[in-house]
């Protein structure tokens, strides 16, 4: 294991649903510090790709390493082990249940005599949503209750909460409002800052360019350019989203429908 | 700021904001009072002499046992229709085993077939929620399927006929009483054990920095607490044998159900198995990303509600001293209902086991002031089903104005 070694390297990942190659020889790195910007049209397998980091999928082929050591995953339980949390457009948030309790979800803190530790689990709840949001004060009510910006503060405390090193986020800004998203534009600048590797998944070009220090651009299930944003344009990412064109004119191998 | 789900306009929402105490558990309280009452003048107070509450709290443990655990499958957004039929065979299971296989009044076979039936309910409801969990099939379908099998399995136990008698120990989780002293010390130990709950809370907020609620509000909640217990023993007590002064005290069967609704409380709101059903059902795909092992919670949410049944089973054969075929008919839906009439709601997510023993007692209310005032037992099924109608309308209306 180097010091330079990559966050998260993935190597020729392939996934099949029944006949259909959803990620086919897909490969991808992120590093500490980063934001990598995920792009494709709808089926691309950006998705798919991200579920498989995150456990919610087990891979066909390939390989995932961690900070230079070969990773197995094939739950979610595997990936947060490692350090990957996964923040899904939907959020997965139960609705019913409170912040505090919505944060720690699945992994609560109990005392010795087995039973739940409330006051220990919203006091670190507590500490770490307003690490990210200092005037979020709802720590009892239903989550199903709270604006799309606060859901989404708590969705990201929860991978916050267990020092996640790597964070996916799915179309973190889709459902929010101008203000909301400047606001989880500001978490993901300042997670940034902390040494955390997050890869965003965005239909939102503007977003992207943004936020992003690199892009990776996803064409049926195959990968078709990956670069600095710094080095390309909005038209030319769209180019090779829609048609797989990279910046030289050339196509990507194996991306190219019958219409391209 | 988002406002909080329950809003703070009226009486009930501002209890509901104090307590803590669902809006709908406080409705469905405030309607067993007024019940109660109207009850007791129609009948010149027969409804509230302490032989009827007697009564009436031994009619309501079964039902409310057994809702204790249909809640958690209710909020794992499953259903169990089989307990009618489940308690059925159990109750076969066990007066066959106590009689023909072990020996009545031999000093092991009452604690023997308990275990024998509470084993076998735990596994009958297990198969059953693993066949929903594992497989994937509906519970509807699944415990249907149950509900038109094990009526049919404690037929062929026995070839159809009436086990009888029940062993005399064993009887006495029918209509036996644990005397006046006992009742005084159970009412004791209700009160103290939600005291020491209460400054556990308190000092664990404590300990970590946290603000409690005022000392008054917490010392006023146990207060109440002890009203209503005290009324309650004294009330058990005050019911005496025949031709005597003896007081019978809190009958077993209820004891069984305040020991259960207390066990059940703790696993629902202080367990991590509690959370992860309250999650499970509120987004099931959010709690699979959690890493939780949902398939399992779900089955043994079901294996919860075996067991309750097989206490059931108990009870019931117990009081009949036999054990017909007969027993647990439309049990499935009473204690469904109860649920339901006591805020929990079918969409899953949502429920309390306070609720559910709350909704249970106020079914057995109207259904024994019924008796009383002679109305004929077609009409009281009518009314039950008005009632369930009512609280199931309840709960629309509340999802409603939450979104």
């Amino acid at each position: 294991m180097t010091v330079d070694a990559p966050l998260v390297q993935m190597r020729g990942i392939s996934k099949r649903f029944g006949g259909v190659h959803a990620v086919e020889d897909m490969n991808l790195t992120l590093y500490a510090g980063e934001v990598l910007g995920l792009l494709g049209h709808n089926g691309a397998g950006k998705s798919t790709l991200m579920k498989i980091l995150a456990g919610a999928y087990p891979l066909d082929e390939g390989e995932i390493t961690v900070s230079g050591s070969s990773v197995q995953i094939s739950s979610p339980r595997d990936a947060k082990r490692v350090g990957i949390e996964a923040i899904y457009q939907t959020l997965a948030l139960a609705d019913n249940l409170s912040a505090t309790a919505n944060i720690f979800f699945g992994r609560e803190i109990v005392n010795r005599f087995g039973m739940l530790d409330e006051a220990r689990m919203e006091r670190d709840a507590m500490s770490v949503v307003q690490r990210l949001n200092p005037h979020f004060q709802n720590f009892h009510a239903p989550v199903g209750s709270l604006s799309g910006g606060q859901r989404q503060a708590v969705a990201i405390a929860r991978t916050l909460q267990f020092n996640a090193k790597i964070i996916i986020m799915d179309e973190p800004t889709a459902a929010l409002g101008p203000h909301e998203t400047q606001m989880v534009g500001n978490l993901i600048r300042q997670l940034k800052s902390e040494g955390i590797g997050i890869i965003m998944i965005s239909h939102d070009l503007h977003d992207v360019f943004d936020l992003s220090d690199r892009v990776s651009v996803m064409k049926n299930g195959r990968h078709v350019w990956t670069g600095r944003v710094a080095d390309t344009t909005k038209d030319q990412v769209l180019e090779m989203i829609i048609l797989g064109k990279l910046p030289d004119g050339s196509y990507a191998p194996g991306v190219v429908s019958d219409f391209g | 700021m988002a406002t909080t789900r329950t809003g703070s306009q009226g009486i009930i929402g501002r209890a509901t904001a104090l307590t803590g105490v669902d809006t709908r558990v406080l409705a469905m309280l405030a309607a067993l009072v007024v019940a109660a009452i109207v009850f007791n003048v129609l009948t010149d107070g027969l409804f509230l002499s302490p032989r009827n509450l007697w009564n009436l709290a031994v009619q309501t443990s079964v039902v409310g046992i057994i809702s204790t655990g249909m809640v958690l499958v209710i909020v794992t957004r499953n259903i169990d229709l089989s307990v009618g039929s489940l308690e059925a065979f159990l109750g076969i299971s066990g007066a066959y085993l106590q009689l023909n296989v072990l020996h009545i009044g031999a000093p092991g076979t009452w604690w023997i077939s308990i275990l024998f039936v509470l084993v076998l309910g735990a596994l009958c409801g297990a198969a059953q929620g693993a066949i929903t969990a594992y497989l994937g099939l509906p519970s509807f379908v699944v415990t249907l399927a149950g509900l038109m099998a094990w009526r049919s399995a404690g037929w062929l136990v026995t070839r159809g006929e009436t086990v009888t008698p029940i062993d005399e120990t064993l009887g006495l989780f029918g209509d036996g009483s644990i005397g006046v002293l006992w009742s005084w010390i159970v009412a004791a130990a209700i009160v103290l054990i939600v005291a020491a709950l209460i400054a556990q809370r308190r000092a664990s907020r404590s300990r970590v920095g946290f603000a409690n609620r005022p000392v008054w509000l917490d010392l006023a909640l146990v207060a109440v607490l002890a009203a209503v217990v005290i009324a309650f023993a004294a009330t058990m007590n005050a019911y005496t044998y025949p031709k005597s002064a003896v007081g019978r005290g809190i009958p077993v069967p209820v004891v069984i159900l305040i020991v259960i609704a207390g066990v059940m409380s703790f696993v629902g709101s202080m367990t991590r198995f509690g959370r992860y059903v309250y999650g499970y059902g509120g987004n099931p795909e959010a709690a699979q990303l959690a890493g939780i092992p949902t398939k399992r919670v779900v089955m043994i949410a079901f294996a919860i509600v075996g067991a309750l049944t097989a206490i059931g089973a108990v009870i019931t054969t117990a009081r009949l001293d036999a054990a017909p075929l007969s027993i647990g008919q439309l049990l499935e839906l009473q204690v469904i209902a109860a649920c339901v009439i006591g805020g929990t709601s079918l969409a899953g997510g949502s429920g309390s086991i306070f609720g559910a023993i709350v909704g249970a007692t106020l079914i057995q209310t109207l259904l024994n002031g019924l008796v009383l005032l002679g109305v004929e037992s077609a009409m009281q099924q009518i009314v039950e089903a008005m009632v369930l109608l009512a609280a199931v309308w309840f709960d629309v209306i509340y999802q409603r104005r939450r979104r």
